[in-house]
Order: C-alpha cells, then sequence, then structure tokens
C-alpha cells in the first residue's frame, strides 16, 4: 500500500488514473480506515487530499458559501458566519459519529460513501448544494442530489475528486434550514430516517422557496418537491405541515432492515419532516 | 487469641469498611499504562488468526490447509484435528467443539481453523488459502422453531432423562420447581392472567475483545497470559483439551475490560496454545468486535408463559411460569436458573415453574449476570405489574403483600434466612422519586429481582512484609474492585490502614483452586478468605509477642493494629505493632504470613428493587429514560462507590436489553449486527444519573454481613422499563427489546 499527499489537485488527479490497483481518495477518513480495518477495502494507493490548496477552507463567494472538501464538520461547526446561513447543514454534518469523528470526517466524504442514511446529504440536498469535480475530464459542477447512485455507487468516475461543495445564497427573503433523524439512541447511530428542510420566508412569512431532501428511505436521498411545494406558497401553518408529513411519508420507498421496518420509516418520514419544516420556519423568523 | 463471634462483628464499628477509598488501579487505568489481553507481548511472537463458518449450519466435509501451510511466513495452521478426543466429559467435549469445530459448523462465526503467523498480513492471506468444503444444512435460531418437531436438527442424543419422548432432539432438558397446587391456587384468584412473553438474545458488551497471549515449549510446560474472569478454570479446561497436565499450564490473568459473565470460559485460548505448540513460538491472538458478537457467549434468548392468580385486594393465589431458552449450539441454556429464580421475590401457598433447555444455530450461551434470572422477572413482574394496575393497586404495595421475607419457602426450594427484599421495597414506597409527579407521555415502572449468589473454592495469601505493610494474594481477577475491598477487609481486620495493604491476582501457580470470579461470589468469598487469613496472621503475630513477652500466647489479644497482654494478669507490656512485630520476625521464628482456603458456604441472597420514569414519543415509539432509581440489599457495603457502581451497571445493562440490543438473524442464520453500530448498547447521553439507595441486612454466613452485589442488579431493570414503557405508551409491551418501531407498532394498534 502506498500512501500519497499530493499539495496540488493535478497531481492528485493523475495519482488516482495512472498506474493500477485499487486507488483511493482520504480525506477524514472516517470511512475509509474503517473499511480497511474491516477488512472491506485494501487499496492499493491512498491519496490523501488535506493537504491540497484551498481543501480545508470555508470562503465566502459571490452568491454563496464554498466549503473545501477537507474541511471537517467541527471546523464547519466553529465557523459562526457558516452556522448562522445554513444552520441544518452544519447541524447534520456534526450528527456524523462522536467528537472525534466530527474532527475528521467531511461533507464530501459524507456525499462520496454513497451511503443513502448519510446524515449531510438531505440537508445538502435541501440547501441546494452543488458540488465541484475536478477530474481527467477537467471542471464541473454537479447537484449533490446526482452525485450517489445508489448506495455504494457513485456517478463520478475514477481519477475525479469532489474539491468543494457550495451553499448557494436562497433568494429575496428570510431563509433558514434544519435537519432531523430518527436514531434508537440518542448519538453515535446512524439515521433510520433523516430529513433536511430549507426554506425562505418573504415579509409576511409566506414560505417563496422551498426544499426537502428525504434520506435513509430509498437507494440515494430523494428531493420530496410535493413536499416543498406543500411549504410554498402558505404561512408554513399546521395544514402545510400535514402536507409536508404527507408528502414525505408518500415519497418514502423504504425496506425492512435490521434498522427499521419499512412500516416506521414511512410514518417516522413525516413525523420528522413536519418537525423540521418547523424548526427552519422558527429560524427563519417566522411566527409560531 | 480470642476471636470475637460473628454477629458482634457484624455490628461492629467499622473504621475502613464502608468508607470511600482510593482505587488501587485507577492511576493505571486513567494513563493507559494498565495491560489488558491485547498488552502482553513476547520474543518471537506470532500472531494467531481464527477461520470462522460463514454459515449457521453446516457439515464440514473436508479441509485443505495445504495452500495455507506453504505460505511464507506460515508457522502452524490447526484444525480439529490438532486437538485431543475428549469422551468422558461432555461439557469440555463441547467446550473445544466451540473453540474449534469437528464434523459440523453449528453456527456463524464458528471457528474452523486457526493460523499463526509472523504477521497480520500474512495470517489474513493465510486464512483465504485454507479452503473449507462445507455442506450446508437447514438452520433454526428462535426458541420456539427450534422446539418444533420438523426443526433442523443440530445434536441427535443430547436430550437427557428430564425430557419427555416425543420432542425435538433439540429440547435437551426440562428443569421443574415449585410446591402447592397450581390449579387450586389459581381457583380462589379473582383474576387470573395469562401472558407470553419473548426476549431477544444479549451481549455483555464487554469494551475490551478476548485476547491472549500462549507460549509453550518442547517439555510441554507452558505459559498462558489472557483476559479471563477466571484463570484456574482456564488452566483446567485448557489443559483438558490439549491433554495436559494441570500443573504444566501456569495461566496469568490480565487486566480486565469486563467480562459480565462472558469471560468465565474459553474461545481463543485453548487454540493459541495448539497453534504455540505447533509453532513452537509464542502465539498472540486478538478477536475483532464482530468477532466477540459472532462467537463468543451472548445470553439466550427467550419466550415465557405465564399465569398468575391474584385476589382483588392484591394477593397472588398462584404463579405459573413456562420458560424456553435456547442458550446456542450446545445444552447449557441457563433456564434452570430462570426457571428457580421467576418467582423468588414473592411468598406463594401455589408455585410452579418449568423449564426448556433449547439448542440452536447460534454461538453458545456463555453467563450473562444473574444468568437466567432477568428473563424470568421481567415475564413475572410484567405480569404482576398488570395485575396490580388492572385492579387498580399500588404496584409497591402488592408486592410488599406478597414479598418474600424471613422464613418464606422459595419457589425453588430452601427457606430463606434474614433477607433484604421488604426493606427495598420500604425504601423504595418512601423515596420522594414515587411521589414526583408524571407529565404527558410518562410513565413509571416498578420491578423486583433476586440472585441467588455463591461462595465457592478460595484461596488467599497474606504475607507480611519486614517493613509493616501487607500483601494479599487472591486468585480471583478484579472485575468489580475486588482489590480495593480486599485491601480493605484486610486493614479492617488486621487494624492497620488502608495504604499499608495491597492486593494482587496471583497465577495459577501460586495459590490453591480459586472458582471463576462468578455469582457476585468475589467480595462475599475472597473477602471472607481475607478475613480469616488475616486472622491467622494476627494469631501469628500474637504468638510472636507472646514469645517476646515470654508470656502464654493465650494471654495475647490483637487490638488496633498492635499485639496486646490480655488483661492485668497477662502482665506488664507495652503494645507490640504489625510493623515492631515484623521486622523481627527474622528473630522469632522467621516471616510471618496467613492463609486461608475454603469452599464457602452461607453466600446470601440478594435482592433489590427498581423505580423508573420513561416518556415515550408518541410519534415516533421513541423511549427516553427520565429518571431510575435503584434500591438494592447490599448486606454490608464494603466499598460504597463500586457497590453503586454495580447497581448503576446492571441498571444500565438492563435498560439496554429493554429497549435496544439484540441478537438479529437473517433466515440464513448469519448475524445481522455484529458491530456496536448496530448492536446497540446505551450511550451515555441515553441515561439520566442512576440513583442508588443500599440498603444493609447484614448475610448472617459472613464475618462482616457482606452479600454480593454484581447480579441481582440486571435483574429488575427489564421488568421495570417495560412497566414504565407499558404505562407512557399507553398499551402493555410483552416483547423484549421495546425498540421504537415495536413501540410505535404496538401505540397504532391499540
Amino acid at each position: 500500500m502506498r500512501y500519497e499527499a499530493p499539495t496540488t489537485i493535478d497531481d492528485a488527479v493523475r495519482l488516482l488514473t495512472d498506474g493500477s490497483g485499487d486507488r483511493r481518495i482520504l480525506a477524514g477518513g472516517t470511512d475509509l480506515l474503517v473499511r480497511m480495518r474491516s477488512d472491506m477495502a485494501d487499496p492499493d494507493v491512498i491519496v490523501d487530499i488535506k493537504g491540497i490548496e484551498g481543501f480545508r477552507d470555508i470562503t465566502r463567494e459571490d452568491g454563496g458559501w464554498r466549503v473545501g472538501a477537507a474541511v471537517s464538520g467541527a471546523e464547519m461547526g466553529e465557523h459562526e458566519a457558516l452556522v448562522a446561513a445554513w444552520p441544518g447543514v452544519v447541524e447534520a454534518t456534526n450528527l456524523i459519529g462522536s467528537t472525534q469523528v466530527q474532527g475528521r470526517a467531511t461533507m464530501a466524504g459524507n456525499l462520496c460513501n454513497a451511503s443513502p442514511a448519510a446524515d449531510s446529504v438531505p440537508a445538502m440536498v435541501a440547501a441546494g448544494a452543488v458540488a465541484r469535480v475536478v477530474g481527467p475530464d477537467g471542471t464541473r459542477d454537479i447537484p449533490v442530489e446526482d452525485i450517489p447512485t445508489g448506495p455504494g455507487r457513485l456517478s463520478l468516475t475514477q481519477g475525479d475528486i469532489i474539491a468543494s461543495i457550495f451553499l448557494p445564497d436562497p433568494g429575496a427573503g428570510s431563509s433558514s434550514d434544519a435537519y432531523l433523524r430518527f436514531i434508537p439512541r440518542t448519538e453515535m447511530d446512524i439515521a433510520v430516517v433523516g430529513v433536511g428542510v430549507a426554506l425562505t420566508l418573504d415579509d409576511s412569512g409566506t414560505c417563496v422557496a422551498a426544499r426537502v431532501g428525504l434520506g435513509a428511505v430509498a437507494p440515494t436521498v430523494l428531493v420530496v418537491e410535493e413536499a416543498a411545494n406543500a411549504l410554498i406558497g402558505t404561512k408554513v401553518d399546521d395544514a402545510a405541515l400535514d402536507a409536508v408529513a404527507a408528502a414525505c411519508s408518500a415519497a418514502a420507498n423504504p425496506i425492512d432492515d435490521k434498522r427499521g421496518t419499512v412500516e416506521f420509516r414511512v410514518e417516522v418520514s413525516g413525523v420528522l419532516a413536519r418537525r423540521a419544516a418547523a424548526i427552519a420556519k422558527t429560524r427563519a423568523g417566522g411566527a409560531a | 487469641m480470642a476471636l470475637d463471634n460473628e454477629s458482634q462483628n457484624q455490628k461492629r464499628n467499622f473504621k475502613v469498611v464502608g468508607t470511600r477509598v482510593q482505587r488501587p488501579d485507577g492511576i493505571d487505568k486513567v494513563t493507559g499504562k494498565a495491560r489488558f489481553g491485547a498488552d502482553m507481548s513476547a520474543p518471537g511472537m506470532l500472531v494467531g488468526r481464527v477461520l470462522r463458518s460463514p454459515h449457521a449450519h453446516a457439515q464440514i466435509k473436508s479441509i485443505d490447509t495445504s495452500e495455507a501451510e506453504a505460505l511464507a511466513g506460515v508457522r502452524a495452521v490447526v484444525t480439529r484435528a490438532d486437538f485431543a478426543v475428549i469422551e468422558d466429559d461432555e461439557f469440555t467435549a463441547d467446550t473445544l467443539d466451540n473453540c474449534m469445530a469437528g464434523e459440523k459448523a453449528l453456527y456463524d462465526g464458528h471457528a474452523v481453523a486457526a493460523v499463526a503467523a509472523s504477521s497480520t498480513a500474512i495470517a489474513k492471506k493465510a486464512l483465504k488459502l485454507i479452503k473449507v468444503d462445507y455442506e450446508v444444512l437447514p438452520n433454526v435460531t428462535d426458541v420456539d422453531a427450534a422446539m418444533a418437531l420438523d426443526a433442523p436438527v443440530l445434536h441427535e442424543g443430547r436430550a437427557n432423562e428430564t425430557v419427555p419422548a416425543g420432542m425435538s432432539s433439540n429440547v435437551v432438558a426440562r428443569h421443574e420447581f415449585g410446591h402447592g397446587d397450581i390449579e387450586a391456587g389459581l381457583a380462589q384468584a379473582d383474576r387470573v392472567l395469562e401472558r407470553t412473553y419473548r426476549t431477544a438474545a444479549t451481549h455483555q458488551g464487554y469494551i475490551e475483545p478476548h485476547a491472549c497471549l500462549a507460549t509453550m515449549g518442547p517439555d510441554g510446560q507452558a505459559d498462558l497470559w489472557c483476559c479471563t474472569q477466571g484463570h484456574y478454570f482456564v488452566r483446567d479446561l485448557c489443559a483438558a483439551i490439549l491433554g495436559m497436565k494441570q500443573g504444566q499450564l501456569r495461566v496469568t490473568a490480565s487486566e480486565i475490560g469486563g467480562g459480565f459473565g462472558g469471560k468465565t470460559t474459553v474461545f481463543l485460548e485453548p487454540v493459541a496454545l495448539a497453534l504455540s505448540k505447533k509453532s513452537g513460538r509464542p502465539v498472540k491472538m486478538v478477536m475483532s468486535r464482530s468477532e466477540v458478537l459472532r462467537a463468543s457467549g451472548p445470553t439466550a434468548s427467550s419466550s415465557i408463559d405465564v399465569r398468575i392468580g391474584m385476589t382483588k385486594d392484591g394477593k397472588i393465589t398462584a404463579g405459573f411460569a413456562e420458560l424456553r431458552y435456547q442458550g446456542g449450539a450446545y445444552p447449557g441454556s441457563p433456564v434452570e436458573f430462570g426457571a428457580m429464580s421467576a418467582f423468588a421475590p414473592y411468598d406463594l401457598e401455589h408455585v410452579k415453574t418449568v423449564g426448556w433447555d433449547v439448542v440452536s444455530n447460534r454461538p453458545r450461551q456463555a453467563a450473562y449476570r444473574a444468568p437466567g434470572a432477568p428473563m424470568a422477572a421481567y415475564a413475572v413482574e410484567s405480569a404482576v405489574d398488570e395485575l396490580a394496575k388492572g385492579f387498580g393497586l399500588d404496584p409497591l404495595e402488592v408486592r410488599l403483600k406478597n414479598a418474600a421475607r424471613e422464613g418464606t419457602k422459595a419457589s425453588y426450594g430452601p427457606t430463606f434466612p434474614a433477607i433484604g427484599l421488604e426493606a427495598t421495597l420500604q425504601a423504595a414506597k418512601d423515596h420522594p422519586h414515587w411521589a414526583a409527579p408524571l407529565g404527558e407521555n410518562q410513565g413509571r415502572g416498578v420491578a423486583c429481582g433476586f440472585w441467588f449468589n455463591f461462595g465457592g473454592n478460595t484461596c488467599v495469601s497474606m504475607s507480611i512484609t519486614p517493613d509493616g505493610t501487607v500483601t494479599v494474594s487472591e486468585g480471583n481477577p478484579d472485575i468489580g474492585g475486588s482489590r480495593a475491598s480486599m485491601s480493605m477487609m484486610a486493614a479492617e481486620e488486621l487494624g492497620i490502614s488502608y495504604d499499608r495493604v495491597r492486593t494482587i491476582i496471583a497465577d495459577t501457580g501460586s495459590l490453591g483452586m480459586n472458582d471463576v470470579t462468578d455469582g457476585s461470589r468475589v467480595t462475599f468469598a475472597v473477602g471472607l478468605a481475607t478475613i480469616k487469613a488475616a486472622r491467622a496472621a494476627k494469631a501469628e503475630m500474637c504468638k510472636r509477642a507472646a514469645q517476646v513477652w515470654g508470656i502464654d500466647e493465650d494471654a495475647v489479644i490483637w487490638e488496633d493494629g498492635a499485639a496486646k497482654p490480655a488483661g492485668p494478669n497477662a502482665g506488664e507490656f507495652p503494645p507490640m505493632s504489625l510493623a515492631e512485630i515484623a521486622a523481627i520476625a527474622s528473630n522469632t521464628g522467621g516471616p510471618i504470613s496467613g492463609h486461608h482456603e475454603v469452599n464457602a458456604e452461607g453466600a446470601g441472597v440478594s435482592f433489590a428493587t427498581h423505580m423508573v420514569d420513561t416518556e415515550t414519543d408518541p410519534e415516533t415509539g421513541a423511549v427516553k429514560i427520565l429518571r431510575y432509581t435503584v434500591f438494592q440489599d447490599a448486606g454490608k457495603a464494603v466499598h460504597p462507590d463500586y457497590v453503586e457502581g454495580q447497581f448503576q451497571g446492571g441498571a444500565v445493562q438492563g435498560i439496554g436489553w429493554a429497549l435496544n440490543e439484540e441478537y438479529v438473524y437473517g433466515d440464513d442464520g448469519v448475524l445481522q449486527n455484529p458491530i456496536f453500530l448496530d448492536y446497540r448498547v446505551p450511550v451515555a447521553s441515553d441515561l439520566p444519573m442512576i440513583d442508588t439507595v443500599i440498603l444493609e441486612i447484614p448475610n448472617p454466613g459472613h464475618p462482616y454481613g457482606v452479600r454480593g452485589v454484581g447480579e441481582t442488579s440486571i435483574v429488575p431493570p427489564l421488568a421495570a422499563v417495560a412497566n414504565a414503557v407499558s404505562e407512557s405508551a399507553g398499551v402493555r409491551m410483552t416483547e423484549l427489546p421495546m425498540s421504537p418501531p415495536k413501540v410505535l407498532a404496538a401505540m397504532k394498534s391499540k
């Protein structure tokens, strides 16, 4: 096994594309190292991207926040402006694992692990986040919901690296977001259902924009447009919240497994969507 | 030297016992210096790894190890053929078969071969080169399914004489306890409740995986360092399995990162010895977490029918329970203890329990803290609670009304001496917790629990050093603070300060036989032997003083850490302290020590009452533990911190068992959750502070009144939590774990 720590993205791409064997990207390592220790991965080359310029930076750009691919959840949590803009995205990222894991784990890594239950992904989807991908075919921007194609599968090709996640500023109005997950314990667990809601209210408290991401209930995180539509044009009142819950329960397409039944996940999708939407509304300054 | 009688001793004014002294292992543990199972190394050491069956049930047609043996760096490969054939002892034969499969792999994770190699990478590669030809057989992992006549059969001919003809061969034993006439008793009841309860298999969840280091020389002498609750038992089992004499094998117990009963047998140790024997090199083996969950010794899953009759004023007229436990692939599920303990808290005229021991394609169960009792208590205490609440009666009052007390003929046979159940119930009733208001979606549950406790074979040797300090050598690994407790009891008895005593865990070559650290026996039995060893040392020191003074040794007493003349007639001499006597021991006959060897009896049972408040989320079924209080009889709490820790630890393990812990098997018989992510023990944020109330009803069988406390604490929580959740969810829960999907489904169907 060879460990490489390139300082430029071009070197990283080349290391991932040159030669043969199993070549993996290491950011926080909270998935890769666990896989290696449990004999589920045995890479020939590990390319550590933490040393690439800009990868550890949170940057204010025109039209949004750019979070480098190697920025840890803990670093996001300490960035006051980012927390103020996207409290739901930050809290989702900081639900991953333990305090120690949060010091290493990254949003981009969470996305590329391609677990339907990844905590940060429904929140990113709700935020309308866009991944900047650099690879052998150049640079392109891809909505995060288009990156995973199923459990453990990505739309990316060998040599592609997510360099950053872009969180675009919402349109005019008062905006916020929230993420809730259901776990049988209070921490150190994996989502049985996860819901991210981002919304924008106008001066009258009417929702003018919304996105809802639903995780752990389908092979990939779902963008639930019916739930967003149920919010837009309303004051996010009880009737709207009921409609959001119904839309998320209807969209959920889960399996029975050791972590939860189909019936439970369908029901709880609606419960959490309702609660998350209510939190996002309150955070956006909406009347209780 | 005259000795006080025991009842006076129990009432003595304790100086050291009952205080909260600093634990002797604390600094090493928090600084990472303590040496656990995996922390020992030896020159030339090899890495041992186990190949495990991916099938729940399969005939092993052949094993080809030739390619693995040919791999550079591989020093030994062993299969069952490398072990002795054991014919005369079923328990040892089963233990060997569990450590290394013979004709069949009996569960997912069952060891089928092992390698020793110069590195982990080579060992892992070698495992992949071993070719096992399996014929996969149908499997059964559920206890009720395993009892069906058409169930896949694990073993033929293992049922003992208690099992009636015509049952599945998977039913291997039947146990019955009780007295009176159940039907006559039930006929007197205003209501007879019949319920079936089920509990999932759970694992002890110790943090430290099994680990050992074995060396065996060409002369047949061997040493084993391992993480265990009983190194003498490890010695005896390994010697039998490897065909060695016990005296040729010295076993040293490492520090232990939790056991809870799960480290009372062997898994890796005989394999490591066999690999060392074959390779001629030291071999270290360490289990991964998934190996621990798949192939160590979780407890049984159960299915229990209960019938209890109660009058409308709360008198239990009769109790019956039929208990079915699967204990994995070999006979020996703890159903007998379940059947014995199910109704132990009650004074019943008519009581009967029947227990069925069933085998299935799961790992062989090992002891888990009060083995067999928590499930039985869960069933009975749930039914008693439902009856009491159905009549609108106070569940604590109902338990007090029917409580076993001194003179009660226990459901499992004996008549109780002084016991503490009523004291725990009264303390619970008087506690502010019982009167605290509850909010919406909240409920409160109570339950009682019982454990027998044990004494057993015990040796203690105590040396008085020339500078007047004291070393206590005992043979039981310290899993719950026993080094502190032994030092305290030695200091108490000798009349010296705690910091002058150090207790060590001796290896198997240094003391006579010691039973395993189990049955909550150590503070009782080793404590008793420590006190008796101290008395022997005191007698010797009195003799030495008498010699110096030139008076009769019967004219010397021991008081406040010194020998003194018994009275004015004995002569006028200033007291000689322990240190003064020790300093001149060379001139008065040689070194001074005391020792005591005993098969201790009179362990003294222990009862507890637990009280818990829960809140249930009506929309998700999630249960939160809001408040928890343990009331338990400790006889005499030697070190209250440790006693409280035992109370809290048992409660927490019981909460995990009640809410989320379970072994999940697929139809293929493969364990689906062999990691701590999906085998959900409670984390700290799941729990409130567990409050404790120590009751002290002295055990007549111990010089200081000590009762074991380690196991009783896990008996009530399953039922206490179930009773609380049933109230907070508004629906009676009869199956564990009460995971959110189950609670939500129950709430929706009510």
